[in-house]
């Protein structure tokens, strides 16, 4: 048998694949079918839905950052400027070898340890193609030094913005303040929208307070970019409105002649003028450089301010609350007089302490040995103390507290720099709802002195004396003379604030004061008479010392065996030229001892720096 | 007279230039076409650099003269070279193994010292011709024993390939020979059985896949999850296409495009550009052309004269709609990310000489068929 040939069937064959050809053909179509119908859910149902995504791919808002204004004193000189600063920047993407780069880099540029690990920190955050600060603030020297070898350094570049600069370093920073990074503390208090592109605030004194005129307003541009952020072309544009210029009222010859003057006390001096409550100088010392903290003080440093004993980061001038002492005098001798209580005759005999009837406890005079019969001038030139605790006794805890109160002892003056302390006007109600209990007479006569629970706050004190020289008129002391709009050069001047007026009954009796303040400088017993003497002009002061040390009844204060620190604060007010008085100053010299010896000559230079150096 | 069936080459004089040229004019006008097209697109899609065009140009020259001499082979010819091509096309694939040159992290490349090549190419034709050979040889359908060697001829080269790595090209490669035994009439039974055989391995071939492939499916899957990383190819080709709309954004208009945000826009993902730049309609005009490629092609299957020619035009035709459907597949997030470039129109080398000598050889089938007297 042959075995069966297996022929070829070709007819068989050419239809078997004629139809899985076409089969195929079918399939073929199907799977098109549904890619179309894939491709029209994308460019036709969802394309809304993708032109959006496209558009927020391609468009970018950005924020464009206001300028900050600028911060000048009353006579033009600049005390806080915008320096164009460079920063180094490294866009990782375009970096092979961060590691090679780092270290060449910091063959030419200083990099410290800390920039390094912030660096590194915000490159593990963000996207590779976004450029990532490694170092601010580099000098001239440096910009040309990375110039030269920028070549070497692909995705390295050095940018340019402007930096908060304080040209006068230290002087007056307690009034200025300064900015800082924002933190995230800054961030709730702020309007977000309006600080895109911000990357500083005002961390506090006149920095933060104006913090809203000085920032000004964001402007944004809708910006083309590539995936890369590479700006193309800027689609639309709101500029920003830059911030306002300050003039503050601080006029700095006397601002750093006051910060002089004091050597190396630490203290707090107002200057004021009595006229509108301009504040003339705004003195807390120690004081320190704003600077380094604009973008971001080194830890030692920091911790070498803050631990520093003599605190200069403390805003005496705003928060320190002292006991006014003998400077409360003049305030006393006025209540008296208007009162009715006492005239300028009324004479007191001073056996060099004060007894309240029925009982033994001995209120010392400072002068142990007394001051024999006094009236109200010699009270106040010799600053007699058993003078004012009959004063006080007589007129009693609650006149005293109603009388002072015009004065807004105890009452935040409202200054335009935020944090200030009201200062405490102690009284029989303050102490009931405070202290739960009641008010004892012999606390009326430490009052009456100026000490117990007696404080106040230098600019308290400067107000108030501004009040005695212009006769009566409490203003509101004021540190921002005007603004300024920096595109059309026009000045604002702020409005000045009389907070109220003290009524005088008997004109006469403020002139006793007064002529009693005179007396305490130009006459020869005065307690200040040593700043008297060759004074072109004539002052009203009163000299005061303020106990931080209690001493006890029968101790004598010996101020070389004290430990500085406990040795009292010499304090002393005045105001020249009586006949038409330009400033007001409250001094307060912390353990400086004696108010006539150590805080009138600081006040007699503050005087002179204003009254006699001309205008500019 | 008595009419003898005389085998003799036809005349070429008596069916105009196509024959004589052995071109097929459907199938030319097509592809000059698309590559019109494609380079139009290309433009764009390089940021407006007409080096690159030009560049491309020449490439395409060569591969249309190279699909011009390849057309010139008569199938016969052709018949008898293919187990060699074949065999010498597996010695390649061995070699690339050994020590090929690696190039992008996969080792693809043989140094032939005068010209350096992809094996893999040379498999895209070899491996459908071998199988149309072995299987023309046979009688349809094919049986049992016929198809696992069948089974062989196109998994072997393909593990070889998919091991370099290139997954896309063995994808395609395993489909072209798949195509054959389909053509060749592989019994309904078998390919339901195969099918389940496929799906029930899937897990194998997960557990095998390298970690960047997995990452791809499940990109596929979930492109949301990591915009910035493996996702972000997937969502901005989505967007270049969605916001390409009907009509497009206009060429060199196209944002996602010129800005950057498409990434492999000249070559894997130059469908985007496409459809963002010239939208729905663009694409339909694109797809047009593929599909009278594709008819083209399997129409040239049929009128073939033989099992052999028969099912090598076929599975090359379908190839090519599998080539354009996988890439734009990708492009749309349809299908995983393969490494497969949009045929005629991505830019890129190897590729589209071999797409261009597979069209030489449908060419070739259709002008050399033997005239039956008239």
């Amino acid at each position: 048998m042959l075995n069966p040939v297996h022929l070829k069937d070709h007819l068989f064959e050419s239809h078997l694949i004629t139809n899985r050809a076409i089969l195929l053909l079918v399939l073929g179509g199907i799977l098109l079918t549904i890619l179309l119908t894939r491709l029209l859910y994308l460019q036709v149902i969802s394309h809304d839905h993708y032109t959006t995504l496209s558009e927020d791919n391609r468009v970018k808002l950005q924020a464009l950052p206001p300028n900050r204004g600028l911060i000048y004193d009353r006579n033009g000189i600049l005390l806080a400027e915008n320096l164009p600063s460079y920063r180094l920047e490294i866009t990782p993407e375009e970096v092979d070898d961060m590691g090679a780069t780092l270290s060449a880099l910091q063959d030419i540029i200083e990099i410290s340890d800390i920039e390094r690990s912030r660096f590194e920190k915000l490159r593990s955050r963000k996207p590779g193609f976004e450029a990532i600060p490694l170092r601010f603030h580099l000098d001239d020297e440096e910009v040309a030094r990375f110039s030269v070898n920028r070549h070497r350094f692909p995705g390295v570049d050095i940018t340019a913005g402007l930096a908060r600069h304080y040209p006068q370093g230290p002087l007056a920073v307690h009034a200025l303040g300064y900015v800082g990074r924002i933190d995230e503390k800054a961030l709730k208090d702020i309007d977000n929208s309006n600080y895109r592109g911000t990357t500083h605030i005002g961390k506090n004194g006149i920095e933060k307070t104006y913090e809203e005129l000085l920032h000004g307003k964001v402007g944004l541009q809708q910006v083309e970019i590539t995936a890369q952020g590479r700006i193309i072309r800027v689609l639309n544009r709101t500029p920003p409105v830059s911030g306002k210029n300050l003039y503050l009222t601080i006029d700095s010859r006397v601002q750093a002649a006051a910060e002089n003057a004091f050597g190396d006390f630490s203290g707090t001096a107002i200057a004021i003028d009595p006229n509108n409550g301009d504040v003339l100088a705004f003195v807390s010392l120690p004081t320190y450089d704003p600077n380094p903290f604009v973008n971001g003080i080194d830890y030692d440093d920091y911790a070498a301010l803050r631990n520093d004993e003599k605190e200069p980061l403390f805003n005496r001038a705003l928060r320190g609350q002292y006991p006014p002492g003998s400077t409360v005098k003049p305030f006393m001798g006025l209540a008296g007089l208007e009162s009715g209580i006492s005239s300028s005759h009324s004479k007191t005999y001073c056996p060099g302490f004060y007894m309240l009837p029925g009982k033994d406890r001995k209120y010392r005079d400072w002068k142990r040995t007394g001051h024999g019969t006094v009236d109200l001038n010699i009270a106040i030139t010799q600053s007699c103390d058993v003078y004012f605790y009959d004063l006080a006794q007589s007129l009693g805890i609650d006149r005293i507290h109603d009388y002072l109160q015009q004065f807004r002892f105890g009452k935040a003056t409202g200054i335009d720099i935020q944090g200030e302390l009201p200062g405490l006007l102690p009284s029989r109600e303050w102490k009931r709802s405070r202290r739960d209990l009641p008010w004892f007479p012999g606390e009326t006569l430490i009052t009456g002195i100026g000490q117990g629970f007696f404080l106040v706050t230098p600019i308290q004190l400067a107000a108030a004396t501004a009040a005695l020289a212009n006769g009566g008129h409490m203003l509101q002391p004021q540190i921002v003379h005007a603004e300024q709009d920096p595109e059309s050069s026009d000045l604002v001047p702020h409005q000045r604030h009389l907070l109220e007026t003290i009524t005088i009954k008997e004109q006469q009796h403020w002139e006793q004061v007064i002529a009693a303040m005179t007396d305490v400088v130009h006459s020869a017993r005065g307690t200040a008479r040593r700043i008297g003497n060759d004074s072109p002009y004539r002052i009203a002061g009163k000299t005061g010392t303020a106990q931080v040390y209690g001493l006890k009844e029968e101790e004598k204060y010996d101020a070389e065996a004290i430990a500085e620190k406990l040795r009292d604060h010499a304090l002393f007010i005045a105001f020249a030229p009586i006949e038409e008085p330009k400033i007001a100053v409250a001094v307060i010299v912390e353990n400086g001892g004696g108010g006539g010896s150590v805080a009138a000559p600081i006040a007699r230079k503050i005087l002179d720096a204003y009254l006699e150096v001309p205008p500019l | 007279m008595s009419t003898v069936f005389t085998p003799h080459h036809e005349d070429a004089s008596r069916r105009g230039w196509q024959y004589r040229l052995h071109l097929d004019a459907p199938l030319l006008v097509t592809l000059i076409a698309v590559s019109t097209m494609g380079l139009i697109v290309l433009y764009s899609a390089g940021g407006g650099d007409i080096e690159l065009v030009e560049r491309q140009l020449v490439r395409l020259g060569v591969a249309f003269a190279g699909m011009l001499l390849v057309a010139q082979f008569p199938p016969r010819l052709l018949l008898r070279m293919t187990p060699w091509i074949f065999v010498t096309g597996l010695l390649f694939l061995l070699a690339v193994l050994i020590s090929g040159e690696t190039s992008g992290g996969a080792q693809r490349w043989l140094n032939l010292y005068f010209v350096r090549f992809q094996p893999s190419e040379m498999m895209k034709l070899a491996v459908p011709m071998m199988v149309a050979w072995y299987l023309a040889n046979t009688r349809l359908p094919p049986n049992r024993w016929q198809l696992m060697a069948s089974a062989t001829l196109i998994v072997v080269p393909a593990l070889m390939i998919a091991k370099q790595p290139d997954l896309g090209t063995a994808l395609l490669i395993a489909s072209s020979g798949f195509f054959v035994v389909f053509l060749a009439g592989l019994q309904w039974r078998l390919l339901a059985f195969f099918s389940v055989l496929a799906a029930a391995a899937a897990p194998l071939l997960w557990h095998f896949m390298r970690e960047y492939q997995r990452q791809r499916v499940m990109t596929l899957l979930h492109p949301e999850s990591d915009p910035l990383g493996s996702g972000y190819h997937i969502i901005q080709s989505k967007i270049a296409i969605g916001s390409g709309g009907l009509f497009g954004k206009g060429w060199l208009n196209g944002t996602q495009s010129q800005l950057d945000f498409l990434p492999e826009r000249s070559t894997d993902f130059i469908f985007a550009v496409l459809g963002e730049e010239f939208g729905f309609f663009g694409i339909l005009l694109l797809f047009t052309f593929y599909t009278i490629i594709v008819v083209r092609g399997i129409m040239i299957s049929i009128q073939a004269q033989d099992s052999y020619t028969r099912l090598l035009a076929g599975s090359l035709s379908m190839t090519f709609c599998v080539y354009f459907i996988v890439n734009t597949g990708m492009v749309t997030g349809l299908l995983p990310v393969v490494g497969l470039p949009l045929p005629m129109i991505s830019y890129g080398g190897t590729s589209i000489v071999t797409l261009m000598a597979g069209f030489g050889i449908l060419m070739s089938i259709q002008t050399h068929r033997k005239l039956l007297p008239t």
